[in-house]
């Protein structure tokens, strides 16, 4: 499915398959701080490739200072790239003038994790904005403000000014200020960082019919696996300014290859080892005790009785110590830690069967 | 007090409304671009030019260690070139401006400088010039501080205004000094201090009424 590509780097990165064409496209861009009094050169973006094909939605994931800040803004020329080439819509954004990439930005809406409205504007003005610097006649404002309005669900609140709104309303607000030029690409940094989980899950909703209705391209960039996994149909992995692991959303959850990958992962579908049980797993075995394995059930698998039909093969009993099921693009997708009295042999053998059966097996250690 | 006294105070009371109006005025056609201007042009910010900057820097710094006395006497020959004359309220009106110029202009670029940077980045998203982040972002979010600096830089105008007496420049300060000075006349003093308090308040007063108007940054009613 996915051809490896390999790069100057040595590091297999396997490509998006792509389905529509790019509307935005990374070639080998690397952006570099200077080095400053107080620090030394910074490269934030690492010789990066990346495709977004039209009308998707791309997530970006990595915990700050892995370059996805950076990374969003050479999109838009907040950023210009230090060498490489980023192209949006057919343009190559680093070689535009300030005045033609002006032009460009116009169809590329941004929204932010704080929100940026006018505190001296209100909903309706902060949403005429764009229309303004754009030079949209002012008879024609309302016209397209009124039904942005509408869609984000804020029509009662038109005359409000940002300080009587909630978070969750600022950013439709925020939302609607993006799509009022009519871009192509939506770039949301941490859009949903500041907001509750609740008002999170009904921002997401919003994009998602964002993108349904309007073929809206959106590219996301978030700390949060679980922001991911509900609005991302693919999925790229940031550290250090390199793009470590990209892929579908459902294979980067399924099959997470790289460690920091793996840690993502592991914060939503419950992979990641509890504390408790981390402080008690021990490195050899001894008689007595018991292999502590963990199961990651994927794709069809995920609902075959595989521990109970292990339980008759082996006449062994395995006891449950932490599990849970995720739903990740529609997929169900469960992560189970258990632990099972054998000697060294079957273990081995039992783990020979389960790795089989396509699910992801490893061994975590031993409990007394 | 005598009719004629109170006639003077009412005509001194003009002339430092007069005179501060005007500096005032024409301290702001001169110092909101200045502010702006050093505001937005240091290095990597809308208008880079730093070495402008500190330049325009030092000149304001410069001409704000100035004791405002000597700065009267010292531009004289510029009050005469512009006022036609170096004495009476209009010719005060030029030391005034060139003081309060420099004052308005620090207080305007801090005013800006409190605007989140978030916005600017946000204008640079939607395709904005550098031009309309000014008009269209850090102005209207910057007024009510501008207002209150600007309230500020009037309190002190009408301070300055006061010892502008000193080279013939007449008004409230001129009279406290001749009539409750110098011919011992405590109820005139008394009085020009009274109505320069109250001027002050008013313009006080005045100043943050217009600022929490067009505060919106929290929630009313």
């Amino acid at each position: 499915m996915n051809a490896p590509v390999s790069k100057p780097t040595g590091v297999p990165v396997p490509v998006l398959d792509q389905q529509g064409p790019a509307i935005i496209s990374f070639d080998g861009v690397s952006k570099i701080f200077p080095p400053r009094k107080d620090s030394a050169e910074v490269k934030a973006v690492d010789n990066i490739d990346l495709v977004v094909p039209e009308g998707a939605i791309v997530g970006v994931i990595g915990k700050s200072g892995a370059g996805k800040s950076t990374l969003i803004r050479l999109i838009n020329g907040l950023e210009h790239p230090t060498s490489g080439k980023v192209t949006v819509d057919g343009l190559d954004i680093g070689s535009l003038d300030e005045r033609s990439l002006r032009q460009a930005r116009r169809s590329i809406g941004m929204i932010f994790q704080h929100f940026n409205l006018l505190s001296s504007r209100t909903a309706f003005d902060n949403i005429a904005l764009p229309l303004e610097i754009a030079g949209t006649p002012r008879k024609a404002i309302p016209g397209i403000v009124e039904p942005l309005l509408e869609m984000v669900g804020l029509a009662d609140k038109r005359d409000r000014y940002p300080a009587e709104l909630s978070g969750g309303q600022k950013q439709r607000v925020g939302i609607a200020r993006a799509l009022a030029t009519k871009p192509k690409v939506l770039l949301s940094d941490e859009a949903t960082s500041a907001l509750d989980p609740e008002t999170t899950a009904q921002i997401i909703v919003l994009l998602k019919q964002i993108n349904a209705e309007l073929n809206l391209t959106i590219l996301f960039i978030t700390h949060e696996m679980s922001v991911v996994k509900k609005l991302a149909q693919r999925v790229a992995v940031m550290e250090g300014g390199r793009i470590i692991e990209q892929g579908t959303t459902y294979e980067i959850f399924s099959k997470p290859q790289h460690a920091t990958t793996k840690r993502f992962v592991g914060e939503v579908t419950g992979g990641n080892v509890p504390e408790w049980l981390q402080t008690k797993l021990l490195a050899d075995y001894a008689p007595g005790r018991q292999a502590v394995i963990r199961i990651a059930f994927t794709g069809a698998d995920a609902d075959e009785p595989v521990l109970s039909r292990l339980t008759r093969a082996y006449g062994v009993d395995f006891n449950i110590m932490h599990g849970q099921i995720e739903y990740v693009a529609d997929h169900p997708f469960g992560t189970l830690i258990a632990s099972v009295a054998a000697q060294p042999d079957l273990q081995a053998k039992l783990i020979a069967d389960l790795t089989s059966t396509r699910n992801t097996v490893e061994h975590l250690g031993y409990v007394a | 007090m005598s009719p004629e006294l109170i006639n003077m105070i009412a005509s001194s009371t003009l002339d430092t409304l007069v005179m501060v109006a005007l500096a005032g005025i024409f301290g702001t056609l001169a110092g909101l671009p200045l502010g702006i201007f050093l505001a937005t042009s240091r290095a990597g910010e809308l208008f880079p030019a730093p070495n402008v900057n500190r330049l325009i820097g030092l000149v304001v710094n410069a001409t704000r260690s100035t004791p405002f006395i000597i700065l009267v006497v010292a531009i004289v020959p510029l009050t005469r070139l512009i006022a036609g004359t170096s004495i009476g309220t209009s010719a005060a009106v030029v030391p005034l401006t060139i003081a309060a110029t420099p004052f308005i202009a620090r207080v305007i670029e801090g005013a800006i400088r409190e605007v989140d940077q978030g916005l600017v980045e946000a204008a640079r998203a939607f395709g904005a010039s550098p031009l309309q982040i000014v008009w269209k972002v850090l102005l209207p979010e910057a007024m009510p501080a501008v207002t209150l600096a600007l309230t500020l830089a009037t309190v002190s105008l009408i301070g300055y205004s006061a010892m502008v007496g000193a080279v013939g420049g007449g008004g409230l300060g001129d009279l406290g000094i001749r009539y409750g000075y110098q011919r011992f006349m405590p109820e005139v003093m008394a009085t020009v201090v009274a109505v320069l308090i109250c001027l002050v308040q008013g313009v006080q007063s005045l100043g943050d009424f217009i600022s929490r108007r067009l505060d919106k940054r929290t929630r009313k009613s």
